[in-house]
């Protein structure tokens, strides 16, 4: 079964901008999916009207199998959210804000007081759970958001930038967390970021927005070979054999020679650099260094958006959101 | 289904209540005030003796009264502006529950502290000399809760409207102080010009603080069964206006 499948979902607002532009994508049960795109690109007014926050003005989704605007309280009690900004009181403890959580839930007082404890410990505030929530810092309010998420056993778990703003040992806890829910207790996770880091270390799958409109989904292994090959550099002083040599090898696909290295275009770069230091001894060239560079998701996403922003400015999209919404 | 609607409205009104007790420095303010005007009005206004030998504290207890819970309802009612700056509305509005729940528990938490606010100036009232007929109380409770409704009411259409706080200082200088102050809480609606009693008798609040007057200290300036329906009316239909702004109120 699906766990969300998006169909043409578009959101116009009030003053003619489109913030999401008929999107269409299924995030498998068990998946975690990344959502990555840039600052405005249309990633929390996603997840506002997929979490029945905001009404489409078009198209529609089906979360858990229920649809968004014909079965909000359905689609409500099978998520779990964390917004992008801290959604908690911060004049009631950590334990209030869940104990709060769970009742509007209406969950059952035994299952409450079982629960609390329960996600308290994944998170590992336990015994910040009686401190009220405004002496918590950035990663424990982080945390306490995502314990408060988890309290009803949700079947999906919605992230917006779920690590915006936090240092890096903060950031890798909330990775593991992420990775731990998604690992041991099945918990679909669907997360925005425009960390590329964050969206490759965690997410089964990518979906790359811009504009509005998803540009390419896939697993992040296959995007990165979208982009192309594994560059090796060379650091090496008479370099003019060598880089005849290697042309003459049918796994290199590409050398380019700059003042003291070559490049060297391949695909399975690890394995190739035996070959290259071998081929080097054979023609007496002496390698000074040697270096390994494998496309990562930055290039991708640069690829992309980059290319992109020059098609689409704000202008077009403007006019042609006036002319459909004529129709 | 209803039970679950009951724990979102009974949690919403305890995190009002618990709210309201760590805030210290509202609660002493919320006593202070009203223990001012009070006094500083009411010693210093003694020398005025109005129909039926009242004494001024006597009059102005019921008007400071309804001023307490005005103000406390209303604010229970803006503080969603609060809730949405700091993101605490997302929370309570992506929850399984309707929205009429949800304003439901917002008013019943804002006016049990408004309540318990003015039952809390009666009894400064009387420390200060005040005379109170105390039989005249539960109808006066039955008054107090319906301008507590009212307030909060209003308080959610003025947040439903507004961003910031900015505005809601305007609001309160422009539309609340003239409201208090032209109900009758300060003086009595008998002996003003004319086009000033056109206002108070425009006022919903006059027949509020009369109605309160009557019962607590025992004199009405207009017929008891008129201040009970139209405070009842604008009420009644200042909560539906409430629950519909803050239905079509979204996450922001």
């Amino acid at each position: 079964m699906l766990a969300i499948e998006v169909k043409e979902l578009t959101k116009v607002y009030d003053n003619m901008i489109v913030a999401v532009d008929h999107i269409s994508m299924h995030v498998k049960e068990g998946e975690i999916f990344g959502f990555l795109g840039p600052n405005g690109a249309g990633k929390t007014t996603s997840i506002k009207m997929l979490s029945t926050l905001l009404k489409p003005t078009e198209g529609f989704a089906k979360v858990c199998g229920f649809h968004i605007e014909k079965e909000p309280d359905k689609v409500r009690r099978c998520i779990g959210i964390v917004f992008q900004d801290p959604a908690l009181d911060d004049q009631l403890t950590g334990k209030e804000n869940l104990d709060f959580h769970a009742r509007i839930y209406g969950l059952s007082k035994e299952r409450r007081n079982k629960r609390i404890i329960e996600v308290l410990k994944l998170v590992g505030l336990e015994d910040k759970a009686n401190e009220l929530v405004k002496n918590y810092s950035g990663g424990m309010k982080r945390r306490l958001e995502i314990a408060r998420g988890l309290m009803h056993y949700p079947k999906v778990l919605f992230l917006d930038e779920p690590t915006l703003g936090l240092d890096v040992q903060t950031r890798r806890a909330i990775w593991d967390y992420i990775l731990n829910l998604n690992k041991n207790k099945g918990i679909t996770i669907f997360l925005t970021t425009h960390y590329m880091e964050e969206a490759e270390y965690l997410s089964d799958r990518i979906a790359i927005i811009d504009n509005g409109r998803i540009i390419v989904t896939d697993t992040p292994t296959n995007l990165r070979s979208l982009v192309g090959s594994d560059v090796i550099t060379i650091g090496c002083k008479n370099h003019k054999n060598l880089k005849a040599e290697l042309k003459k090898k049918n796994w290199v696909e590409k050398v380019i020679h700059h003042d003291s290295f070559l490049e060297v275009y391949v695909k399975d770069g690890e394995g190739r650099i035996p070959e290259i230091v071998e081929v080097a001894k054979e023609n007496n060239v002496n390698i000074e260094s040697i270096n390994l560079r494998r496309p990562n998701l930055e290039d991708v996403y640069l690829h992309y958006i980059g290319r992109m922003i020059r098609e689409d400015t704000s202008e077009t999209k403007k006019i042609m959101a006036q002319r459909w919404l004529r129709r | 289904m209803i039970s679950a609607n009951l724990q979102a409205i009974y949690v919403l009104w305890i995190r009002q209540i618990k709210r309201f007790l760590r805030a210290k420095s509202r609660l002493v303010a919320n006593i202070v005030q009203p223990f001012f005007f009070l006094m500083f009005f009411g010693f210093g206004f003694s020398f005025i003796r109005l129909d039926g030998n009242l004494n001024y504290i006597d009059f102005l207890t019921p008007g400071i009264i309804t001023m307490s819970v005005v103000f406390s309802s209303m604010f229970a009612g803006v503080s969603v502006i609060w809730d949405r700056q700091f993101g605490f509305l997302k929370e309570v509005l992506v929850a399984p529950v309707s929205r009429l729940t949800i304003v439901i528990g917002q008013t019943l938490g804002g006016s049990t502290l408004a309540i318990l606010q003015g039952l809390l100036v009666l009894c400064i009232s009387m420390i200060l000399g005040a005379k109170v007929n105390l039989f005249g109380l539960i109808p006066a409770l039955i008054f107090m809760v319906l301008i507590a409704f009212f307030s909060v009411s209003i308080g959610l259409i003025i947040a439903s409207r507004l961003e910031d706080f900015q505005g809601f200082q305007l609001i309160m200088n422009l539309l609340i102080f003239p409201l208090i102050f032209l109900s009758s809480a300060f003086f009595p609606i008998q002996n003003v010009p004319d086009w000033m009693n056109i206002i108070m008798l425009a006022n919903p609040l006059t027949y509020a603080v009369d109605g309160l007057r009557g019962f607590l200290i025992g004199t009405f300036a207009l017929p008891i069964y008129l201040d009970f329906m139209i405070v009842v009316l604008v009420s009644l239909s200042l909560m539906l206006i409430g629950a519909f702004a803050f239905n079509r109120c979204e996450s922001g």
